[in-house]
């Protein structure tokens, strides 16, 4: 297995752009970030595998490798979990549009209080 | 008896599948959901049984055979945790069910329709994830519990859920990512996935790629088990799930990542490998907690931040590698899950006693609900380690471990988590002279910035203080123990029942600290694992003794 330079900086820079996103209070600019970075981890796990004919059934006739099939049924897990996590988040992005009419996430109160309160007011 | 190992996952996955069917019919859907977990319970415990008496239990689903298929493996260790894990479901649940039928109906606490189900998809996750033999499918079980979370700590979908679940649900997920890009390079370096195959394939790298994919996978493991620097999504997000759904987190989803830090640490990688930097995040993780705790307002968020603390605890034991340190680590899992669900089962029962888990506003409840304050009193001491209990015990066995290792980092930990035990035990008392000892605090204006600090996360602003005046009208309205007498039998009964199992574990301290003396002897001699799986006539694992990485090549 050689190492493919583009393939290691498409995973890079799809990996780079997924946190970005993530780390946004829009959850659906989340959703997209989570999307991309899990492709970027796909293609790393692709990029494991050697090469070849088609791994289906029997031997090769002319001698030619074969390629590793473990690595396809891992991205195919992962993806089918990608899509579960994918419905929970759109459903959660929808279901918060519904109670704060907007895309963002609600402020966390507590922190606000905090952040309003002078500090040194304890509960006693 | 092999086809009792794959039961413990197939017959919570089948139940979740039934109480599905049953989604309109409660009452069916109760019978399931406890009947499955019981008997869950009694198959775990005779799988604890047999394995503990013959050794490992392995299966080869499908009859793919070790390196190729997946791998179900019981050792003693993970029989352990599975019996523990069980009994705090099934508690939870009793007491998840009878406060739902406490209330009439089971909205918006728990929906019925979906709670049953969710609640057994992550049991599910929680069982496979101990039997796991494979890295991916440890990954797998990790998402399967992790979504059924998500769906749980949303559950009811209102604004603050939502506001508090997002940060735990978007660094669950890039934890997640983690995990999958070291299980890519792990099988890029290796060409396996499989726990026995590795242990025995990663021995023949250079030093410097096991140290990158073993700081991968700690890094991945340590966001789920809330180590120091990737701790504070923890408190941030379980205070404002409903009681019993904090009370399983609690319990076992920090504890499934520490298994899994035990069982890699163990099982693949050279031992005590990166045992500075793991007592180091473990002080942190100590001292950083219970800091947390200290300075809340709020009993949910103080429990949550001394749950981050003692895990340093946990970590501690697993840094030092040795059988003691091993030994005291499984032993404090096992104290740890009971007693942390005990307390936020307490929580749950004082906030339908008083309205409110605000320590400011708390007061007068020992008198007010006696059965209740025993009930709180005993896991809180047993947290804070006062002798007799199993917190003690658990302790001392770290510390002597610690002492016997004789690192001068072992005996800063040793003091460090004496002074977290102090201060755990302050943090406790300050709970329960407020909550229970002290007379009802007076009414006061709650207008203004009166109220600004002592709120917990929730309800919005108004609605909070609203509902704050309502519990003072109500208080001054009527007897405080009026409340405490209409306490649902099955709340009370779960919460006594784990206080109960948490005693057992100090009555019963010798037998139980001797199996996980056995558990974790069992796993420091990979070669049992190893075997089981693979089968003898594999080339002993390099590392464990002084072989070194040029150990013969040839394998099976």
């Amino acid at each position: 297995m050689t190492t493919n330079l583009i393939l290691a900086l498409t995973i890079g820079g799809l990996f780079a752009a997924g946190v970005y996103l993530m780390l946004s209070r829009n959850l659906i600019r989340v959703l997209l970030g989570f999307l991309l970075a899990g492709h970027g981890i796909n293609l790393l796990l692709l990029s494991t595998s050697r090469d070849g004919v088609p791994p289906i059934v029997g031997e090769p006739t002319n001698g030619e490798p074969v390629a590793d099939p473990i690595p396809q049924a891992l991205i195919l897990t992962s993806i089918v979990i990608s899509l579960a996590v994918s419905t929970f988040l759109l459903a959660m992005a929808y279901r918060n549009y519904k109670v704060t009419a907007q895309p963002e996430l609600a402020d966390d109160d507590e922190t606000t209080e905090l952040a309003e309160s002078d500090l040194g007011g304890g509960d006693e | 008896m092999i086809w009792l190992l794959p039961l413990a996952i197939i017959i919570p996955l089948a139940g979740t599948g039934f109480t599905l069917v049953a989604s309109r019919r409660p009452r069916i859907q109760r019978v399931i959901s406890i009947g499955t977990l019981s008997i869950q319970l009694v198959i775990e415990m005779v799988l604890l049984l047999r394995v503990t008496a013959d050794g490992p239990m392995v299966m080869h689903v499908g009859g793919w055979t070790a390196p190729f298929g997946i791998t179900l493996v019981a050792d003693p260790l993970a029989a352990f945790m599975l019996v523990v894990s069980t009994t705090v479901s099934l508690a939870v649940l009793v007491y998840a069910i009878s406060q739902g039928m406490a209330d009439g109906s089971e909205t918006p606490e728990t929906p019925v329709s979906i709670f049953h189900p969710t609640f057994l998809i992550l049991v599910t996750g929680v069982s496979n994830a101990f039997v796991a033999g494979d890295l991916f499918n440890l990954f797998v079980s990790f998402e399967i519990l992790l979504t059924a979370s998500y769906v749980l700590l949303t559950i009811g979908g209102t604004k603050e859920r939502l506001r508090a679940g997002a940060p735990y649900i978007v660094v669950s997920l890039l934890s997640s990512l983690i995990f999958l890009a070291a299980i890519a390079m792990i099988y890029a370096a290796t060409g396996t996935v499989n726990l026995a195959d590795l242990s025995v394939k990663l021995g023949e790298l250079p030093t410097g790629i096991v140290a990158a994919l073993q700081a991968l996978l700690l890094v991945a493991f340590g966001v789920k088990a809330a180590v120091f620097p990737m701790s504070a999504w923890l408190p941030d997000s379980y205070p404002s799930a409903p009681a019993p759904v904090t009370a399983v987190f609690a319990g076992l989803l920090t504890k499934v990542g520490i298994y899994a830090i035990i069982r890699v640490q163990t099982l693949l990688f050279p031992p005590g490998s990166y045992g500075t930097l793991l007592m180091i995040a473990a002080l942190l993780t100590m001292i950083v907690g219970i800091l947390g705790a200290v300075s809340s307002s709020g009993i949910k968020r103080l429990l949550s931040f001394t749950l981050v603390s003692h895990i340093g605890y946990m970590l501690f034991g697993i840094a030092l590698a040795s059988q003691a340190g091993m030994a005291a680590a499984i032993f404090y899992v096992a104290h740890h899950i009971l007693v942390q669900t005990a307390l936020f089962l307490g929580v749950g029962l004082i906030e339908r006693v008083a309205g409110t888990t605000v320590l400011a506003r708390l007061g007068g409840l020992a008198a007010a609900a006696p059965v209740l304050a025993i009930l709180f009193f005993i896991p809180a001491m047993n947290l804070a380690g006062v002798p007799p209990l199993s917190g003690f015990l658990g302790k001392v066995g770290l510390f002597e471990a610690g002492i016997a290792d004789g690192r001068v980092l072992a005996l800063i930990l040793v003091i460090g988590g004496t002074l977290t035990s102090l201060l755990t035990l302050y943090a406790m008392i300050r709970v329960w002279g407020r909550a229970f000892w002290r007379p009802v605090p007076e009414v006061r204006a709650l207008d203004g910035d009166a109220g600004a600090l002592e709120t917990e996360s929730g309800r919005s602003l108004p609605a909070r203080r609203e509902a704050q005046r309502q519990v003072q009208r109500e208080l001054s309205r009527r007897e405080a123990g009026e409340k405490a007498a209409r306490l649902p039998i099955g709340m009370v009964g779960a919460t006594t029942a784990i206080v109960a199992v948490g005693l057992l574990l100090t009555v019963a301290a010798g037998p139980i600290y001797q199996l996980a003396d056995t558990a974790a002897a069992s796993i420091l001699d990979r070669s049992i694992y190893v075997d089981a799986v693979l089968g003898s006539g594999v080339p002993p694992p390099p590392g464990s003794d002084a072989a070194g990485p040029a150990a013969e090549q040839g394998g099976p």
